[in-house]
């Protein structure tokens, strides 16, 4: 591998960034699809020229955009996302029932093996496939038909299945995380699923321990454990060694442990990154000060990394699509804000430096080793 | 043949440059002129209107000869100058949002 291409989903648009593997020196291309959210893009890693990216606009709607080009060029492909039969309802803010009402297109996830596989994790919560490089779309209506559906609920940001983990050595196997439900699996390739919530807390839902309810902001796998998760919920950082059966907090030192975004290293399977937040509320930094925090030991031991990072009247997010780690050696980390920097580390967090520092409120970003 | 006029982002997303000239047959209504320009530009299906209901999109307009026609029923006809190319009928996004 010899270069990076950071694939970044702004609010007003797409951006490609490039560099060799020293990522020093940067190469910005962009906007793509100006003027349109763009949740999210994701590389295919059996084809790395194949991208999916995720367009939408209050004006009109969800649009799908594909390159095959690694996002030189791009164009239009299906954007028709109907629920199987008939939807049914969800619970509402106010705990009504609410009919299932399609919005956008928050997370793709293609296949790792096969460039016109690719799932997409939309709001209203549900789980679509499409095996004709996103021409066409079916729900894999297993997910919605768990008997907990109906209860579900919207977080703030919508009832949205934002993370998709496909487990490398299961291709029956996937975790999905809802907001507000909870984590879910499959074991049989999508037909049925089961919620995975067990040690999970959340103290503002009236049974701190229920079935389904949670949080969940983000879940993060090493491939070469694909039993072992961590999670940033929307208070806790969590694990499971179990594939979701049981799940134990490990924010151990952490200065708060609300937060959104959570990756794990390339090549250490116990390193991961979590970028913490004051609260659910300020939904900035503590203190003004833009920390990484590092565990090597799997959680519960943390350490703040600020090399290169802004220390003083910081007051941006990261939002949960917006980390991510690339393959090279040493592992490169990067993150996206909402006040439009994305930020590099070229070595595993020791130090950092912004590739770009005036974006677009960044929400999702992605790396392609090259 | 009608002459529509698509907002910028709709412009872009079916890649032409300026307003767009479609063939309709018979007389032509809202959802006809929709029709055509779907099946001319299938990149917007979705955008204007929902796929299978064809409900209007919340933040989009029609507009035509200084006339509102986003909520005439779809089959309602449009008027003799949209019909005869003098005037265009327009897509409007709605000024909302940021």
């Amino acid at each position: 591998m010899s270069g990076v291409r950071v694939l970044v989903g702004t609010r007003k648009g797409a951006f490609v960034l490039t560099s060799d593997g020293r990522r020093d020196a940067w190469n910005v291309s962009g906007p793509h699809f100006a003027g349109w959210e763009i949740y999210h893009l994701k590389g295919s890693s059996a084809d790395p020229n194949r991208i999916y990216a995720s367009q939408s606009s209050g004006w009109f709607g969800q649009v799908m955009q594909r390159s095959n080009d690694g996002g030189a060029t791009w164009e239009p492909v299906g954007n028709k996302f109907t629920y199987d039969g008939v939807p049914g309802t969800h619970q509402w803010y106010d705990g009504t029932p609410h009919p299932w009402e399609f919005k956008r297109v928050w997370h793709l996830e293609p296949s790792l093996n096969d460039p016109d596989t690719v799932y997409a994790g939309v709001e209203d919560a549900a789980l679509f496939r499409s095996t004709d490089g996103a021409q066409t779309w079916h729900e894999l209506p297993g997910l919605r038909g768990h008997g907990s559906g109906s209860r579900w609920q919207p977080g703030a940001g919508g009832l949205c299945l934002h993370t998709i983990v496909l487990d490398p050595a299961n291709p029956k196997r996937m975790f999905i995380a809802i907001s507000a439900a909870g984590a879910f699996r499959t074991d049989d390739g999508g037909h049925t699923w089961r919620a995975i919530n067990r040690g999970l807390r959340s103290a503002g839902i009236p049974d701190p321990d229920a079935e389904v309810g949670h949080c969940v902001h983000r879940i993060a796998m090493h491939p070469s454990r694909p039993s072992v998760l961590f999670m940033q919920k929307h208070w806790d950082v969590m694990r499971t060694d179990d594939a979701g059966e049981s799940w134990r907090e490990v924010s151990g030192n952490l200065p708060t442990d609300f937060g959104f975004a959570i990756d794990v290293h390339a090549h250490e399977p116990e390193t991961i990154f979590v970028v913490p937040i004051k609260s659910d509320s300020e939904h900035f930094p503590p203190d003004g000060k833009l920390r990484v925090f590092r565990s090597r030991t799997g959680g519960d031991d943390w350490e703040a990394l600020t090399s290169g990072l802004p220390q003083r009247d910081c007051y941006v997010n990261v939002l949960r699509n917006a980390m991510a780690v690339d393959r090279l050696d040493p592992c490169g980390v990067y993150f996206g804000t909402t006040g439009g920097q994305v930020y590099v580390s070229p070595n595993g967090g020791d130090q950092w430096q912004a590739i770009v520092r005036d974006l677009p409120p960044v929400l999702s970003v992605e790396v392609q080793s090259l | 043949m009608i002459r529509v006029v698509l907002p910028a982002h709709l412009r872009t997303l079916a890649r032409v440059n300026d307003e767009v000239s479609l063939e309709v047959e018979g007389r032509a209504t809202l959802a006809s002129v929709l029709d055509a320009l779907e099946a001319r530009y299938p990149a917007l299906r979705g955008t204007i209107r929902d796929h299978d209901t064809h409900k209007r999109r919340a933040f989009v307009r029609f507009f035509a000869c200084e006339e509102d026609f986003s909520h005439e029923t779809p089959d309602t006809p449009l008027p003799e100058a949209v019909l005869t190319g003098a005037e265009p009928l327009l897509v409007v996004g709605a000024m909302a949002g940021g």
